[in-house]
């Protein structure tokens, strides 16, 4: 199977790709989100400590 | 007898049948005296289901097709609207606080509550609902089925709901917060209730999904009082 | 307590369960990246077209495990939720508000995957089948446990009045899946159910199987991360907390 077959996916390639490619930008958000949010516990949490 | 007097905690007394009748007759009491606002509830469901055809259009075959749908779905939301009304008050002005403090048993004071609030709002609607189906067209073994559905319903929703209202007392914005939490809960007894009106007119007889809500009724008798008497006391602390 | 019984309270406190959380992520990270290379692999390229549906069918790599984690966070969320109920441990209400929002977000996935799925083989996006309307069901719960815990502001209240919801929820799940199959069946509207799989070479479901788990990692190390943050949210003014929020950075 050539690369092109393989984005094509046989004429199906923005559901197969539509799919995959949502999962993993959902993925990405909630993996920088949730490292945003420790980030953002953390430091707030030695502020309180060095108060 | 005054409201003060009315709404105050019972002394004496610590029996589950004692707490269930004393609450039933308390909560009953305040609800004749709220009539204006009962018949406000009763006058929402009315419009509801007034505005589906207005939505969707006046022909006859469309509106018998989607008449037990409708009338259900205006059910649950007009049980929703009138759910706060079971707690609100109370806690509002610390009565909630003696009650649950009292020798009765809290589940069975609940479960008086809610077949007080059932009472005053749920078998109203009961009630008024054969004259709405006419206007959907629906015919007599019809309207039997939906209003049966309905009287086994009603109840239930009631009981699912006042766990929702107990969690979120006192809570901002908790109208639609109630919405978004009991809505799910609400849905197999709306898939039954308007499922059996289908089914009779598929020509089988409804007793299946009938009996399902008969079920789903008696678990909820058993079920909901302990989950919302938790639901209070953890609302209260 | 005799030497040889395992105290399991001992990593019920916020404090000391920290430390160990974090060392926990990177495994189960690395774990999900390192089986997610090969399940991809499988189902992308190795794995044959379906006779009937070709290539569109490899959504269901997506799909399926999205959609058994979906409920089983349910599952782990009842869990954790009696137990915060029953011990009054904040960490079991802390593990139920850090799995949520995974949960919520599998639920997303599957639906959308399924969607994007049905298009194809179904000629439609939404067919209004069981198990669709069932997971959409199912993110409104995961919706209402996270709207619940942010509008109660005393944080204990929070905690108790969210497990109790959860557990109403868990015990409605096959109800609701049961009604919504019933009426699904009774109306014909779907004759042929939106995620009824192609007939499963050894391949794919291999490559399912490995995606799964994959899932799972991650979903364990993402959890982990995220209590960590709601610990030092909730316990940030305690004397513990600066001291270990910068030591184990």
């Amino acid at each position: 199977m050539s690369f092109g077959d393989f984005i094509a996916m046989g004429g199906y390639g923005f559901y197969v790709w539509g799919a995959y490619l949502t999962t993993a930008a959902a993925i990405i958000v909630e993996v920088f989100a949730v490292r945003a949010r420790l980030k953002d516990a953390r430091r707030a949490a030695e502020e309180g400590a060095t108060r | 007898m005054n409201e003060a007097t009315l709404r105050a905690a019972p002394l004496a007394d610590d029996s589950a049948w004692g707490g269930v009748s004393w609450a039933l007759a308390r909560d009953l009491k305040l609800a004749l005296r709220s009539r204006a606002e009962l018949g406000v509830q009763l006058l929402f469901y009315v419009i509801v289901v007034t505005l589906f055809p207005l939505g969707i259009g006046p022909d006859p075959a469309t509106l018998r097709a989607l008449g037990p749908g409708v009338l259900w779905v205006a059910a649950l939301l007009a049980s929703l609207l009138a759910l706060p009304r079971l707690f609100a008050a109370d806690f509002a002005d610390g009565a909630l606080e003696q009650i649950a403090l009292s020798p009765y048993p809290l589940p069975a004071l609940v479960s008086g509550k809610i077949l007080a609030h059932w009472l005053a709002t749920g078998a109203p609607l009961v009630a008024l609902s054969p004259l709405l189906a006419l206007q959907f067209g629906l015919e007599g073994g019809e309207i039997g089925v939906l209003v049966t559905g309905l009287l086994l319903g009603t109840p239930t929703l009631s009981l699912l709901g006042a766990i929702g209202a107990a969690l979120t007392l006192g809570v901002r914005g908790s109208g639609a917060l109630l919405a978004l939490l009991i809505l799910p809960l609400y849905v197999p007894i709306l898939i039954f209730g308007a499922g059996a009106v289908e089914s009779l007119r598929a020509g089988l007889v409804p007793g299946a999904q009938l009996s399902i809500l008969a079920a789903a009724l008696l678990a909820a008798i058993v079920g909901a009082p302990l989950a919302c008497a938790a639901s209070v006391h953890i609302a209260l602390d | 307590m005799s030497s040889s019984t395992v105290n399991w309270f001992r990593y019920s406190s916020p404090a000391s369960f920290f430390p160990l959380a974090g060392k926990l992520v990177p495994w189960f990270a690395a774990a999900a990246a390192l089986l997610t290379v090969p399940g991809l692999w499988l189902g992308l390229v190795v794995a044959p077209p379906d006779a009937q549906q070709g290539e569109a069918y490899r959504i269901i790599f997506i799909h399926v495990p999205a959609a058994w984690m979906s409920m089983f966070i349910y599952l782990v969320m009842a869990f954790w939720s009696a137990l915060a109920l029953m011990f009054n441990t904040r960490l079991s209400a802390m593990m139920v508000q850090a799995l949520a929002p995974t949960g919520a977000l599998f639920t997303f996935i599957a639906l959308v995957s399924g969607s994007l799925w049905g298009r194809p083989a179904w000629g439609t996006y939404w067919a209004w089948d069981a198990r669709m309307t069932s997971e959409l069901i199912l993110l409104f719960l995961y919706f209402g446990y996270l709207a619940l815990h942010a509008a109660i502001a005393d944080s204990r209240r929070a905690d108790r009045a969210s497990a109790v919801l959860v557990l109403v929820g868990v015990v409605n799940v096959p109800i609701i899946y049961f009604s919504v199959k019933w009426w699904n069946t009774l109306h014909q509207g779907a004759t042929v159910s939106m995620t009824a799989a192609p007939k499963m070479a050894a391949v794919m479901l291999t490559a399912m199987l490995i995606m799964t788990l994959a899932a799972w990692f991650y979903a364990v190390a993402v959890t982990l991360l995220r209590v960590q943050a709601i610990i030092l949210e909730r316990e940030g003014r305690a004397a513990w907390a600066g001291n270990l929020a910068g030591a184990t950075r």
